[in-house]
C-alpha cells in the first residue's frame, strides 16, 4: 500500500557563486496522515542537513511554508502527500527575493506592503481612557472584519497573481484585502479620499487585471475576489464624483456587498 | 561585524515583544524587535480560544469581578504562584482587553436577546442583557467560576497579534525578522544586548541595547509531541541561562493540554470543552464526571490531562497505530457554531486529520503544551541577576502561573504583562545611560564565533539530530505527566550523558551563507541543559504541585515545597544548581483545597504577618498599576 515518493526540490544558494539553480531528487517512503512538513523535515534529517525551507507553526496557522506545490502555490504543512501523486515537484514561490532553495523572504514584502498602505487604524490612539467601557460594536461586523483578519500573510495570492508576477509594486489581493478590513472598521477615521490615495490607482485596485487566481489558492479561503470588487466599485465611484449625479453614486456604492448595513 | 544601537531590545517579536515594543516607542524611545520568523508568523498567532478578563459583560459572567479573577488564577496555579503578580495581572487585564479594541481587535461582542450555550454537552438557555449590547463578550474555559474569556471566533491569537503588529507598523518599531539571538552581552552587572546571527546570510551581528527583553516564548521542543510551533526551542531562557547569574524558575513546571489531536499533535481550543464539547472513552461513554463531578470537562489543565492519562491506563483509550488516545465530541455545537467560533478547528480537523468535527469524533490525548517555568523576574519584569534585561510572556517566569495556569490566563499574559513591564521599561530607560562595553561585546562574539568554527571545523563525531531526537525521547518517557523518583533519576542521568556528547556535535552538510544545520547544531546543547533543569527539578521536588505530579509523592506538601525553583548553571558544570525561594511574598489567600482535582495536602504553619497584603504594597500596586480601577 505504501508508496515510495519521489520529490523533486528545486535547489540553489545564492550566497554561494558555485551554486546554480537546479532540481534535485529525493526518495521518501510515505506514510498514514503525511505532509509535505513531515516529508520534507524527513528529507533534511536523512539526506540534506542544508536544505532550506520554512516551517513555523505546522498547522497551518502562520503562513511560514507557502511553496509552489506541483505547479500551484500553497503551503505545505497542511497539503497531505496522499492528496498528490508519488512524483512531486517543489518550488518556492515566485515573486518574493529567494533566500535559498525553497525559503522566500515574505515577512520583508508584507512589511514593506503595510508600510504603503499604511496598515493600522487610523485614530487618535493616545484617546484610549482605561477607566471607560469599550465603545460598542455590533457582533456581526466584528466577525466580517475577523474574517478579512485570518489572512495569515503566506504570499501564495501574491505568487498566484499575474499582474505581481510582471510588476515589482503590484501591492496584491492580500494587500487590498488588508486595507478593505480596514476600510469597514469604523474605528478607522480615514476616508473614501485617504483610501484613494494609498490603492487608488495601478500599484493597487485597478492595476488587477481579474485572473482571479489569488482566491483560488488562498489557503484560508478569504474572500480576496469580494473585496477587490468592493474596493475597485468604491475607489472607482470615488474617481467619477462630480461627473455622476451623486444620488446614483450613492445607490451604486454599497448595493448588494457587506458593507451595505454599516455606512452610508 | 555590524553593530546596531537602540534603547530597546526585544528578542522575540510575537505578543509580549510587540506589547512592550510599543510601549516604548509610544514613549519616544527606539525599539528594535528581533525574531527568527517574521513577526505574525511568531507562535501566538496559534493561540485560538481567547483571554481572560473579568469584564463580566455576558450573561453567564455576571457579577465577576477581578477579585473572582484573582481567586481562580491562585488555585489554578496550586498555590505555586506570586499572589501580589496574580493580583496585578487580574486587575490589569480588563483595560488591556478594552486597549487593544480601541487599537483594533474585532473581538465577539455581547448579542442581547436568548442565546443557546451548552455546559457538559447540553444545551441551555440564558438571555445576554440589552444594557451590554455591544461589548466584549466572553466564554467559558476551564478552572475559572465565571465566563470570562475573550476571543474573537477562534482565532484570538491571530487578530490581537495583527492588530499589535499594526501598532508597531504606526510607532515604527524597527523589526529584524530572520535573526536569532545566540548570547546576551554583559558584564557580569549590566546587560547591554546581544550577539545575533543572522538566519539569511549566517553572519554574526551585535545589538547594543539599554534595555534587553526576552519574549522567545515557551521550551516545548525539548519533548517530542508538543503542541508548540518549531521555533519554540527555549532560545531565550537559554541565553538568559548561559550567563551563568540569571536563573530560570520553575522548569520543571510543564503543562500538558488535554486536546492534542492524534497522531499530528496539533492543538484544538479548550473553547471546545468551554463551548460545550466533552471528552469520549472507547466506548464513547463520558468519563470525566465520574472523576470531578463538579467541573467535569472544565476542571483546570493539569487535572483534566490527569484524568485522561488514568482512564487510559485503566483499559478505556482508543487503540490506534499512534498509541492510545480519547475522543473529543463537539458534534451536538451544530455546523454553524463549529465553522464560525470553531473554524480552526474545523479546519485543523479536515486538513490534518480527515476528520469532519460536525459527523465524527476527534482523536485527542494529552500533549505538551505549555511552559509556566522560564527567566524568573520580579514583578516589573526585571530578570534576577542582570540589571537591564527584562523578560515577558511565556518565556518569563514572573509567576502568575505557579504550577499550573488556566487556559486563556496565558494569552493574556502577554499584552497584561507586555503593557505592565513595558512601562517599568519606559522608567528604566528615562533613569539609565549605558556604557556600551566593547570588551564584553568582544567575550559574548569571541563565544559564538569559536562555537561556529568548531562545529565547521567537522572534527566532532555527534549529530545535532541524533542527540535531538534522544532528548526529546527521555522527556518523553521519564518526565512526562506521571512522574516518580525513579524514572525522574533516569532521565537527569542520560541527560547528562546527552550533554557531555553535545560539546562533541560535527556537521554532516556543508553550506556556504546560512545553514540550517547549524542553527540546530547552535541550539542544541542549550536545550538539553534546558531539559536538564527541567528533570533535576522535577526529581528534587518531592511533592505534588499543579501539573507536576509524583506517583511516589501524592501529597501536596506546603510545609516543605511552597516555594520556587531557581535554576543556575556555572559555567562548567553539568549539572544546574538549584535553589529556593518563597512561592508568593504573601498569601491573600492562604493555601487550601482547589475544589477539583483530589490529593491530600500537608499544610504549612504560615506566620500571620505573611496572610495579608502589606499596606504598602496594596498602594504601590494600585498606583503602577495606574489607571487600573
Amino acid at each position: 500500500m505504501s508508496r515510495r515518493l519521489h520529490i523533486e526540490v528545486f535547489r540553489y544558494n545564492p550566497l554561494d557563486p558555485e551554486s546554480k539553480p537546479h532540481m534535485q531528487s529525493f526518495y521518501v517512503n510515505e506514510y498514514d496522515s503525511m505532509t509535505l512538513f513531515i516529508a520534507l523535515n524527513i528529507i533534511r534529517d536523512q539526506h540534506d542537513p542544508t536544505l532550506q525551507f520554512d516551517f513555523c507553526c505546522r498547522a497551518g496557522i502562520c503562513g511560514s511554508c507557502g511553496m509552489v506545490i506541483n505547479g500551484r502555490p500553497g503551503l505545505a504543512c497542511h497539503t497531505q502527500t496522499k492528496d498528490l501523486p508519488e512524483h512531486i515537484v517543489l518550488h518556492p514561490l515566485p515573486v518574493f527575493k529567494l533566500i535559498g532553495d525553497l525559503s522566500v523572504d515574505t515577512g520583508v514584502w508584507f512589511r514593506d506592503a503595510g508600510t504603503r498602505i499604511e496598515a493600522w487604524v487610523h485614530n487618535d490612539h493616545d484617546s484610549f481612557d482605561p477607566t471607560q467601557e469599550e465603545a460598542r460594536m455590533e457582533n456581526a461586523l466584528a466577525n466580517e472584519i475577523f474574517e478579512l483578519d485570518r489572512c495569515v500573510e503566506c504570499g501564495c495570492c501574491i505568487a498566484a497573481c499575474g499582474t505581481a508576477r510582471m510588476r515589482t509594486d503590484f501591492l496584491g489581493a492580500a494587500s487590498i484585502a488588508r486595507v478593505a478590513r480596514f476600510y469597514l472598521d469604523p474605528r478607522d477615521e480615514r476616508n473614501v479620499e485617504n483610501y484613494y490615495e494609498v490603492i487608488g490607482n495601478d500599484q493597487g485596485v485597478f492595476g488587477c487585471m481579474g485572473l482571479l487566481a489569488c482566491e483560488d489558492v488562498c489557503p484560508k479561503h478569504i474572500p480576496l475576489q469580494d473585496q477587490l470588487g468592493i474596493m475597485r466599485r468604491m475607489l472607482a465611484l470615488h474617481s467619477v464624483k462630480g461627473i455622476l449625479p451623486k444620488a446614483l453614486i450613492e445607490k451604486l456604492a454599497h448595493k448588494g456587498c457587506c458593507h451595505e448595513n454599516h455606512k452610508s | 561585524m555590524q553593530i546596531f544601537y537602540t534603547d530597546l531590545l526585544c528578542i522575540g517579536a510575537g505578543l509580549a515583544g510587540e506589547r512592550v515594543a510599543v510601549e516604548a516607542a509610544k514613549a519616544g524611545f527606539d525599539a528594535t524587535c528581533l525574531s527568527i520568523v517574521p513577526p505574525r508568523r511568531s507562535h501566538s498567532s496559534a493561540a485560538q480560544g481567547g483571554m481572560q478578563a473579568a469584564l463580566g459583560n455576558c450573561v453567564m459572567g455576571e457579577g465577576d469581578s477581578p477579585d473572582i479573577h484573582f481567586e481562580d488564577t491562585v488555585k489554578g496555579s496550586d498555590w505555586g504562584c506570586d499572589q501580589e503578580v496574580a493580583r496585578i495581572f487580574a486587575d490589569t487585564a480588563p483595560i488591556v482587553m478594552r486597549e487593544v479594541a480601541h487599537w483594533g481587535v474585532p473581538w465577539n461582542r455581547v448579542e442581547h436577546g436568548p442565546a443557546t450555550y451548552y455546559k457538559g454537552g447540553k444545551p441551555f438557555e440564558a438571555a445576554e442583557s440589552k444594557e451590554k449590547h455591544g461589548l466584549i463578550h466572553a466564554r467559558a474555559f476551564g478552572g475559572t467560576a465565571k465566563w470570562r474569556t475573550c476571543y474573537t471566533a477562534d482565532g484570538t491569537g491571530r487578530s490581537v497579534l495583527n492588530t499589535l503588529d499594526s501598532m508597531c507598523l504606526r510607532y515604527n518599531v524597527n523589526i529584524h525578522d530572520r535573526t536569532q539571538a545566540e548570547a546576551l552581552i554583559h558584564d557580569g552587572e549590566n546587560c547591554i544586548g546581544a550577539i545575533v546571527r543572522c538566519l539569511r546570510t549566517g553572519e554574526l551581528m551585535a545589538y547594543f541595547a539599554t534595555a534587553t527583553l526576552i519574549a522567545t516564548g515557551g521550551y516545548g521542543r525539548i519533548y517530542k509531541a508538543t503542541t508548540n510551533a518549531v521555533i519554540c526551542d527555549g532560545g531565550g531562557q537559554i541565553a538568559a541561562l548561559d550567563t551563568g547569574i540569571v536563573p530560570l524558575g520553575n522548569m520543571e513546571a510543564i503543562q500538558f493540554h488535554p486536546t492534542g489531536t492524534v497522531p499530528t499533535d496539533i492543538l484544538v481550543t479548550e473553547g471546545c470543552r468551554g463551548d460545550g464539547g466533552t471528552l469520549l472513552d472507547v466506548n464513547e461513554y463520558r468519563f470525566m464526571p465520574d472523576y470531578e463531578p463538579e467541573k467535569a470537562e472544565l476542571a483546570s489543565r493539569d487535572v483534566v490531562s490527569r484524568r485522561m492519562q488514568e482512564h487510559m491506563a485503566k483499559g478505556h483509550g482508543v487503540k490506534s497505530p499512534y498509541g492510545d488516545h480519547l475522543w473529543l465530541d463537539i458534534r451536538h455545537l451544530g455546523e454553524k457554531h463549529i465553522t464560525t467560533k470553531l473554524r480552526e478547528v474545523y479546519d485543523i480537523c479536515t486538513s490534518f486529520l480527515g476528520v469532519n468535527p460536525i459527523s465524527d469524533l476527534i482523536p485527542v490525548r494529552p500533549t505538551q503544551h505549555y511552559s509556566m517555568g522560564g527567566v524568573r523576574t520580579n514583578k516589573d519584569g526585571a530578570a534576577y541577576g542582570l540589571s537591564g534585561l527584562f523578560s515577558a510572556g511565556e518565556a518569563a517566569c514572573w509567576d502568575m502561573h505557579g504550577f499550573n495556569r488556566l487556559g486563556g490566563n496565558s494569552l493574556a499574559e502577554t499584552v497584561v504583562a507586555g503593557r505592565y513591564v513595558g512601562k517599568k521599561v519606559v522608567e528604566f530607560l528615562k533613569g539609565h545611560s549605558v556604557d556600551f562595553k566593547q570588551s564584553a561585546l568582544r567575550d559574548a562574539h569571541a563565544k559564538i564565533e569559536e562555537r561556529i568554527k568548531r562545529l565547521s571545523g567537522s572534527s566532532g563525531k555527534e549529530s545535532a539530530i541524533v542527540l535531538r531526537d534522544e532528548m526529546q525521547d527521555i522527556m518523553m518517557d521519564y518526565v512526562g505527566i506521571f512522574r516518580n523518583g525513579k524514572d525522574l533519576q533516569t532521565a537527569v542521568d542520560k541527560l547528562e550523558e546527552l550533554h557531555a556528547r553535545s560539546m562533541n556535535i560535527g556537521l554532516q552538510g556543508k553550506a556556504i551563507g546560512f545553514n540550517p544545520e547549524i542553527s540546530l547544531a547552535l541550539r542544541i546543547p542549550g536545550m538539553i541543559k534546558l531539559a536538564q533543569c527541567t528533570a533535576f527539578g522535577a526529581l528534587q521536588r518531592t511533592e505534588s504541585r499543579g501539573a507536576h505530579t509524583r506517583e511516589d509523592h501524592p501529597e501536596r506538601n506546603d510545609k516543605d515545597w511552597l516555594n520556587r525553583t531557581l535554576a543556575y548553571w556555572k559555567d562548567g558544570d553539568s549539572l544546574p544548581t538549584l535553589k529556593y525561594e518563597d512561592a508568593s511574598p504573601y498569601f491573600e489567600i492562604p493555601p487550601g483545597e482547589r475544589g477539583y482535582g483530589g490529593g491530600k495536602i500537608i499544610h504549612a504553619d504560615i506566620p500571620a504577618e505573611k496572610l495579608h497584603v502589606p499596606e504598602s504594597n496594596a498602594s504601590d500596586n494600585a498606583a503602577s498599576a495606574e489607571d487600573t480601577k
